[in-house]
């Protein structure tokens, strides 16, 4: 894989399609990757892949101007869609590498069992993680350390891509991708207010969530507007919970699920518990899936004339139209 | 609960169909009650799910937006797209377990002063069941 990306990558340099390609890098931390910019044909041994990568580098798209090659997993491509379908990033600058994806890893729930994992060698072996320090090599299954947002992951083959690297995945279509909203959807409201409370309650307002999204792409969001400012920014519970819920109806119809929120949250709040809900509201009332091709319209952009009003309240005995 | 506690309800009225409805209803003396207050908008497209936030925020006991009926917008279609925001804002605060009656959609026309008064007592009654808002609300 990694040898194909580079090829590929150097390719694109190479014959001028690309000023730059945009990639992974070997982290300095253990199992994490670091985006990597490459400009020139040199550079491209610096590309890795393995499953630390879990940044989505849709995220600089909108940023660069120029024509760029950039290495996406089936969720990043996805994003990439969004964006393109948005009019944020021009279909013909971006040169998709796509490289279908069995999942990338959650290097908590490796810390979880391990400590601190400084010191210790990891490498990567078909679906598994390799460990090694002063104790006998360790061989995690890598479907047990996966990221939360991987685990019932739908869209594993890139839906659009330039080039595509390595074999494309049969996916599972059993997985149940909204257990969890279901889950928290069955608990009385009471449970659910006391839940989010506890969960977004730890929020710092650092935004690493928003700043690893890819469709998070205002210039300004709405937590910096000062005139006139919404809504507050401490870590206050009202101003925390708030937050997180208009940066979820923000993302709906835009939010593909890659979890790079979820990744990048020091306090490991669970955002996708919200975002996966969009996705979900979004398939229930306006019977939409995007992220998947070209030329779709933007979910909260349309509107068709028989979109479901069951809560509109009619008053009196006729009731509305 | 305090006993004299009386819900407070902010309307968000179209320019063009609700805020004439309520205009309608004074004008031919049908009465409503006198919890609400009213905001004049020139259409429901107009009003941001930051009102309708910022207003459980700031305490009020429940919103009310109300707009043209569809095909009636004063500006072709900004009802319906205000309809696909409310409802997914809507869901939205009712998964996080917030009371989602507090917050209400309408379609009034011009014409229906009648149905204005149906539309804010229901909708004040249904505040007045949830009682006072406490959830999302900021202490000063």
């Amino acid at each position: 894989m990694e040898k194909e990306i580079r090829k590929v990558a150097r390719a694109l340099l190479r014959d001028g399609k690309v000023d730059l390609v945009i990639g992974y890098g070997r982290g300095t931390l253990p199992l994490r990757s670091t985006p990597c910019f490459i400009t020139d044909e040199d550079g491209v041994d610096e590309l890795i892949w393995d499953p630390s990568c879990g940044v989505n580098l849709a995220r600089y798209l909108p940023d660069i101007k120029g024509r760029v090659g950039i290495v996406a997993k089936g969720c990043d491509a996805r994003s990439i869609v969004v964006l393109i379908n948005e009019g944020q990033v021009e279909r013909e600058n971006v040169q998709v590498i796509g490289v279908p994806c069995r999942g990338v890893i959650d290097r908590r729930k490796v810390e979880r069992e391990f400590g601190s994992l400084d010191n210790l060698e990891i490498t990567y072996a078909e679906d598994a993680i390799k460990i090694k320090g002063k104790d006998p090599e360790r061989k995690l299954p890598l479907k047990g350390y996966l990221s939360e947002a991987c685990v019932s992951c739908r869209s594993q083959n890139p839906p659009i891509h330039d080039v595509l690297v390595g074999e494309r995945i049969t996916e599972d279509s059993g997985v149940d991708e909204y257990s969890r909203v279901r889950e928290i959807e069955s608990m009385p409201a009471e449970e659910r207010w006391r839940f989010f409370e506890e969960e977004l309650g730890s929020c710092i307002r650092c935004y690493a969530c928003r700043e690893a999204c890819p469709l998070c792409y205002c210039k300004e969001c709405f937590v910096d507007e000062t005139m006139p400012q919404w809504f507050g920014k401490t870590t206050d519970l009202s101003d925390t919970i708030i937050f997180h819920l208009v940066r979820a109806l923000h993302l709906t119809g835009r939010c593909v699920d890659c979890g790079a929120c979820t990744r990048a949250c020091p306090m490991e709040i669970d955002l996708r518990s919200l975002t996966k809900k969009t996705e979900k509201i979004v398939k229930e009332r306006f019977g939409q899936e995007y992220g998947l091709s070209l030329g779709e319209p933007p979910v909260m952009g349309v509107f068709k004339q028989d979109d479901p009003q069951e809560f509109v309240v009619k008053g009196g005995k006729e009731g509305s139209q | 609960m305090d006993e004299n506690w009386e819900p407070r309800v902010i309307a968000f009225l179209c320019n063009w169909c609700s805020y004439a409805g309520a205009d309608l209803a004074g004008i031919s003396r049908i009465s409503y009650p006198p919890n609400i207050r009213v905001v004049r908008v020139p259409c429901s497209a107009r009003v941001s799910p930051y009102f309708i936030i910022k207003s459980l925020q700031a305490g009020w006991d429940g919103v009310l937006v109300s707009g043209c009926h569809p095909g009636d917008c004063h500006y072709i279609s900004g009802n319906l797209v205000a309809r696909r925001r409310f409802g997914v804002l809507k869901d939205l605060l009712g998964y996080i377990g917030c009371d989602e009656g507090r917050v209400n959609f309408s379609w009034v026309s011009a014409a229906e002063g009648e149905r204005f008064s149906q539309v804010v007592s229901e909708v004040v009654e249904r505040v007045r069941a949830l009682g006072p808002s406490k959830r999302l609300v900021k202490e000063a």
